[in-house]
Formats: C-alpha cells, structure tokens, sequence
C-alpha cells in the first residue's frame, strides 16, 4: 500500500508537470465552461424541470472533466509509457503490477475529485449555482463509481490504440460525439428523443444523468444510471485483464 | 572458481514456423562482462528478453541466478537490474526523482548519490530526463537498473546509436560496473565494444552461437590471415598471409638487399571484427 503511495506521488509530479496534459485535463474544462456560460447565458433549459444554462452546464461540465481526467487522461498517459517502454521496464523490476495500476488509477481520481471541487466552486462564485452540500455523500459515490468505471474504460482502450500518434484521435473520436449525444455540449431538452434512445446505450449518458439528477435535482442515489456505468466498467476491467498489453506494439 | 550465473542449454525459441533461437548454449560466470554479439535479427534480444524474463521459450533449459527466469518472483526481481533496448526514462522527472522512484521498488537500494555519481550524472541530478541527451538518458536508465543493488545486470545494445563521445562516456560506465562485482550480460552488434568492455563473448548469427571465447582468443582463432600492408612507388601493397613472420623476413630483406624504403609498413592481426565480420557473412 505504502509502495502504491510512493507510486502515485511521482505520478502525480509527472501529471502537473506535463504542460499538455494539465491544460487537457484541468484548464480545457474550465474554459468550455466559461464559454458555455458566455454563449447561453442567462438562458433557460428546460430539463430538470427548467434550469439556468450556467446551472445546467456546471454539472455537465464536471462529467466531462472527471471523464477526462479518468479515461482519456490513462488511455493517453499509458499508451505513451508503453511504446517509449516505460511499461515494460517496470515490469522488470520487483514492483507487482497492481501497484503500478492503482498509482495511475489513484492520480485519475484525485485529478477527478480536483475537477469536482473547482468547477464546482467556480460555477458557485461565478455563476451562483447552488453546491448541493446536503448530497455531497450521494455526490461522491456517483462521481467514485463513475470515476472507477472511466479508469477501466481507458485501460481497456489501450489495447486499441497502437501508436502515441493514434492516442489522441481515437479517444477523441469516441468521447466527443457521446458528449454531443448525451446533453454534455448540448442541452438534453434540446435533443431529438431518438438521440437520446441512442446515447442510453453508452455510459457517458448514464453518468451526466445520474450526477446531474443529484447536482441540480437533489435526488437520492440513480440507482439505474449508476448500474449501467458499472456494468460498462466491469465489462471493461474484464477486457482491460485479457488485452492490456505492458510492451510496445511499435516493435 | 567463479559461480555460474547464467547458464543456457539447448534454448530454442520458435514465432510460428521461423526459429528465432534454435539451440544455443552458454555459460556466464559472476563477475563477467559476457558480450553477446550479433548483426541486428540474429536473436540477440530474443534470448536476453527469455533470460529476463519477458519471453517464454519453446525449448530448452535456462537458469539464471539459479531459477528459472520463467517462474521467477519478486525476490528474484531483486538481484536483478535490466536496461531496455530504446527504453527512454520519464521526460517530466528528474535524474535524482527517477532513481528514488524506481529505489522505492526495491527492498535494499543502493543511495541515490551514490548512483548517480556511478553513471556520471552529478552535475545533472536535478535536470528533467526530457532535457538530457541521448547518452545521458541511456546512462541514467544504467542507474535506474543499478539502484536496486542487483548482482546482474542486463544491458540490451546500450550504445546504440550513440556519437563516438557518447559511447566512450557508456563504456566507462559499464566497465566501472566490473569494478562494483556486477555481472553484465551485454548485447551488442558493435564489434569494438565487445572487444573493450568483454571478457567473454558469444557471437550469434542466424538464432546459433558461431564462436565463443574472450576476445582475444576468438581473435586468435579466427583463422584469419595478418595483413602486412605498404607502401612502394607510390603504390599500395596488401599481403595477406598465415606465416606473417617467415614473409615479414623476406619482404625486409629484399627492400635492405634493393635498398628500397618500404613506406607505412604495417602489420595487423586479425581484430574481433574480422573475425565476426568473416563468421557472420551469408550469402
């Protein structure tokens, strides 16, 4: 546990330090927010029984960066470690596997629960969206399992992507047009039911509509939502154990 | 007599129909820099990376640090260090957090200073890895194998690709490692650093090993001609022969009866290169 620690603190150096990455994962969120905000201002959407845009797009915000910081941050930061055989190298020595995968797990979560706090707290001071302290708990385990099953998603996602070159455009690829589906970019009132049916299969769905119903909505625990973004990371993590690969695939 | 550390017998190793490795024996004594030469497809890194672990094999009986690196375990792990083929550090970290990064996976590391001042790194402790040459990298990834203290060392082509600065700076490190009473397996396909750093070499062509011995036996051995090489009206004269002092004796004497200048003479005996260049010839 102590080396899984030592692990995660040199991961997170790396990820602060990595200009990229922390501009990818922290300050990309924040500006899509501002804009949003600039853009749809004052503006009512009618879900959730008719919100303000800003407070409509602060928990939409937050599914985003957790995600990002989650998936797309270990699907990138892995597959670079593995083709420049940094993987490979770790293996050669006495540190067990799973101390390597729970550092990088652990930096995802933390950088999640970072998210969590500063949009949250940007969309209060900017914008006076409510922070639903009364469902911080129920809050929490949406956001931790959610989290859980984004990690997995990126582990599994490695084995498909086989060069540093390609990391980029396949992640981006699968995630920006859910989060086009889904109501991330675009209200879900907004959006033609027949999309929504559609984005219903995929778990970037299920986890905005879930944090959502208890960022705004102050609902108890989405035990549906919840169910499918577990199952989707279970499905995962199960690929994740058969294909991950800890050598390069570039030769 | 010396332990055995390594010992290979009859190991073969098969990718579908193609035998990448196919029946090769060897014995690394502790204490050795054994070199282990070859063109690049010859199953150098194949046979490094079944002793390390990284590979099974299809046949064949590997022992190295008395286990089988196939079951190996953590304890294992700990007495030995391995540098990769084209492996690069973490850009973000630096010299001195590398070392305590990878120090923390071990039970009883070396200090780190100490590390470092053994790679030659002490003015670039606190440089990120990203801002390092090439050569530095190369040695800093010595040093992460190194931290752990281990009894073995495996060093994949670790000047490949280097400028002649470079490699001389890479030699010094791994010939100081000899000092340390490191064992080191090395490949190489560099003739001269072979015959530099070895005290045993392995040559290995076509997944077998063609000769073996130190590298001024394999030098010996050769069968190879001295080449007497000079320089008369302006002409250049190469003689190749197996008796070079009965032709030394008559070429001297018969430019001493023709009072003739024989200019640039030279005689050289036939180097590690020949030898491998001559062995490692197909088609």
């Amino acid at each position: 546990m102590s080396l899984a620690l030592h692990q995660l603190r040199y991961d997170q150096k790396v990820f602060w330090r990595n200009p990229a990455a922390v501009f990818f994962t922290v300050l990309f969120p924040v500006l899509l927010l501002l804009i949003f905000a600039v853009v749809f201002g004052d503006e009512r959407i009618d879900s959730g029984g008719g919100v303000e845009a800003t407070t409509y797009y602060v928990p939409a915000i937050i599914t985003l960066a957790v995600i990002s910081a989650t998936m797309q941050n270990l699907a990138m930061s892995l597959v670079i470690a593995r083709e420049d055989s940094r993987l490979k190298r770790g293996r050669g020595t006495p540190m067990p596997a799973w101390v390597f995968i729970a550092g990088r797990v652990g930096n995802s979560i933390v950088l999640a629960l970072v998210m969590l706090v500063l949009v949250a707290a940007i969309g209060r001071l900017l914008y006076g969206v409510e922070v639903p302290w009364a469902e911080a708990p129920e809050l929490l385990a949406v956001l931790v399992v959610g989290a859980s099953a984004f990690c997995c998603l990126g582990i599994a996602l490695t084995a498909l992507i086989p060069s540093q070159d390609a990391a980029a455009p396949i992640v981006n690829a699968l995630l920006l047009p859910l989060y086009f589906l889904s109501g991330v970019f675009i209200p879900d009132s907004e959006l033609p039911s027949g999309v929504i049916d559609f984005a219903d299969y995929f778990p970037v769905r299920h986890f905005f509509s879930g944090f959502f119903d208890v960022y705004v909505g102050g609902s108890g625990l989405p035990w549906g939502d919840l169910a499918v973004v577990a199952a989707w990371g279970l499905a995962a993590l199960l690929l994740a154990v058969r294909y991950f690969r800890w050598t390069p695939r570039g030769g | 007599m010396p332990q055995t550390v390594i010992s290979i017998h009859d190991l073969r190793k098969s990718y579908g129909d193609v035998e990448a490795v196919s029946g090769i024996d060897l014995e690394v004594r502790e204490g050795e820099v054994f070199a282990f030469l070859g063109p690049n497809g010859a199953g150098k890194t194949t046979t490094v990376e079944i002793l390390e672990g990284y590979r099974r094999r299809s046949g064949g009986e590997v022992s190295v640090l008395g286990e089988d690196p196939a079951r190996a375990g953590r304890a294992w792990r700990e007495r030995i260090g391995i540098v990769l083929q084209g492996g690069r550090p973490d850009p973000y970290l630096t010299v001195a957090e590398s070392l305590r990064l990878f120090a923390g996976y071990y039970g009883s590391p070396r200090p780190v200073d100490e590390v470092i001042a053994a790679v030659g790194l002490l003015d670039k402790a606190d440089e990120r890895a990203g801002r390092l040459s090439g050569g530095q990298q190369r040695r800093l990834d010595v040093g992460m194998a190194l931290v752990g203290d281990p009894d073995l060392l495996f060093l994949d082509e670790p000047t490949t690709g280097f400028d002649p600065g470079a490699r001389r700076q890479a030699w010094e490190v791994i010939a100081a490692l000899r000092d340390l009473g490191k064992t080191v397996f090395l490949t190489t396909h560099y003739m001269d650093e072979a015959q530099h750093l070895a005290d045993q070499v392995a040559i290995i062509s076509g997944g077998e090993v063609i000769a073996r011995g130190s590298p001024q036996e394999l030098g010996a051995r050769g069968g190879l001609a001295t080449t007497i090489s000079y320089r008369l009206d302006d002409e250049h004269v190469t003689v190749q022969t197996h008796d070079p002092v009965a032709k030394l004796n008559e070429l001297t004497g018969w430019a001493l009866a023709q009072g003739v200048e024989l200019e640039a003479l030279e005689v050289s005996r036939p180097s590690l290169e020949d030898v491998y260049l001559e062995l490692t010839r197909t088609g």
